[in-house]
């Protein structure tokens, strides 16, 4: 309770700033009254649900193919001690690089449209969930497969009942950190190149020099991040929890 | 060269062998991707021309400025977080979900803050590495041993130089791991920002040699960012490892 509290007056001091700069520089940023009166108007209009859908959709599909991919990635990796230490820096330099240079090659193999969104948002969220899942299994004790090993369990069998179970706690993390990055990706796609879509219209209301609507557009977008991201936070550290 | 070594290698050679085959025999289009070969050469073109020397050193600079801010800025930042627990718990779920915030959105903001030029790209930035650095910086501080924080209390230590002669030290691995992120996370916000808004830079050039079908410009300077990140992430890394090795850790 004392910790909701102390939230509350965190969302209440930033607010609060938010308004003095605000104040400060009137033209740069709308206050959070105008902005939210915004966010509402933009959620009641037509205008607004095509490009919310539409990233929506990019950012669902993006975030599938990425857990999918990461997760084989990771796990299969991760079972085989020298694959892991081979893939381990290369997966490390391959997340450090800015991705955004080679948006312009998922253009050109995907063309213009949500593929190359999906590509793009894929490209951001795969390599951390495979890093986390990687490292999991890892560190998995061996006592653990040398008791699936004992009770004669079949590869799936270890797998499913075994692996997954026991690097949930690290794949959750690395799920919450591939979101995050998986939105990112498909957000920046459709500011650099895109007729549709939460970023477009970022994009497009910079152009205009618009800014309720940039910052009504950033708020709903922060609001769902942060909503998804704190039950995802929740889930990581019941299953870190239960683990210890 | 360890077996672990020489098959890393041996998988990244092979990668970019099949590329180089698939470009060279035609199944992929040069008008999609050329061969890394020609990659290169067209980047030694290019730096030797000097044409794209000024963007190098423009971007190099804004990443320099950003990392030295968000490494500063973010263990200060952190540290004092860490002394307040009540600020730290309510401000957690708030870092943990930064990172899922669309910053370019407030290169408008910055402009009218700091003017055209680099102080709006330098923010974005900041803002993209300040927040690992706060995390591995609070990361590190929960693993300060006990009895060292006693031990600054003995000697009647501020805060401050309890943070800057016990802790700094002991946290030193997880304020490596901070400083990594922040590099690659500065690198990201810099180009990113280049890529989308600015008008010099080479995340710029990337973005202007793709809108005018330039292919060869456009792929020397991605091979140039993607070996100049690759290089400084191999040269902190083993850096980090020396350096922790001397430790004993």
């Amino acid at each position: 309770m004392k910790r909701a509290f102390d939230t509350a007056l965190l969302v209440i001091a930033g607010l609060v700033a938010w308004e003095l700069m605000h104040l400060a520089a009137p033209f740069a940023l709308t206050s959070p009254a105008d902005t939210a009166v915004k966010a509402w108007s933009m959620l009641t209009s037509t205008a607004f649900w095509p490009h919310a859908a539409e990233t929506g959709k990019a950012f669902l599909y993006a975030l599938l193919l990425a857990i999918g991919g990461g997760l084989a990635i990771g796990l299969g990796l991760g079972l085989n001690r020298t694959s892991a230490e081979v893939a381990e820096p290369i997966l490390i330099s391959v997340y450090s690089l800015p991705k955004v240079t080679l948006y312009p090659l998922i253009l050109l193999i995907f063309g213009l449209g949500v593929p190359a969104k999906i590509a793009f948002g894929t490209l951001h969220g795969v390599i951390p969930i495979a890093i986390f899942a990687m490292n999991a299994v890892r560190n998995l004790a061996p006592v653990h497969f040398k008791t699936a090993r004992v009770l004669r369990l079949s590869r799936s069998q270890t797998l499913l009942t075994v692996v997954i179970p026991g690097a949930l706690p690290e794949i959750v993390s690395g799920l919450r950190i591939g979101f995050s990055l998986t939105l990112l990706g498909v957000l920046i796609g459709e500011m650099f190149a895109s007729q549709r879509g939460l970023g477009f219209l970022i994009m497009n209301a910079i152009g205009l020099h618009d800014v309720p609507t940039i910052m009504a557009t950033i708020v709903l977008l922060g609001i769902v991040a942060v909503s998804a991201s704190a039950f995802m936070l929740w889930l990581d550290h019941r299953l870190h929890h239960r683990a210890a | 060269m360890s077996r672990v070594g020489f098959l890393r290698l041996l998988v990244v050679g092979g990668f970019v062998l099949a590329i180089e085959l698939l470009c060279r025999t035609g199944a992929v289009s040069p008008r999609v991707l050329i061969a890394p070969s020609d990659m290169a050469v067209r980047l030694v073109r290019l730096l030797a021309s000097g044409k794209a020397t000024a963007d190098i050193v423009e971007t190099l600079g804004n990443v320099a400025i950003a990392l030295v801010l968000s490494v500063s800025g973010g263990f200060a930042i952190g540290a004092a977080i860490h002394a307040v627990p009540r600020l730290r718990r309510a401000i957690d779920p708030f870092l943990a979900s930064y990172y899922a915030l669309p910053f370019f959105a407030f290169y408008p903001l910055f402009i009218v803050l700091f003017g055209l030029g680099r102080g709006a790209i330098v923010a974005i930035g900041f803002l993209f590495g300040v927040v690992a650095m706060i995390i591995a910086t609070l990361n590190g501080f929960d693993r300060i041993p006990r009895v060292l924080v006693r031990t600054a209390a003995v000697y009647h230590m501020g805060p401050f130089a309890a943070a800057l002669r016990i802790k700094l030290p002991s946290a030193i691995p997880y304020l490596f791991t901070g400083i990594k992120l922040a590099i690659a996370y500065c690198f990201i916000g810099v180009i990113a920002a280049e890529f989308i808004m600015a008008s010099s830079g080479l995340g710029y050039s990337i973005s202007y040699a793709f809108n005018n079908f330039d292919n060869g410009t456009m792929y020397a300077l991605m091979l140039f960012v993607i070996v100049l990140v690759t290089i400084v992430n191999a040269l902190f890394y083993s850096y980090e490892r020396r350096l922790l090795r001397r430790w004993g850790r």
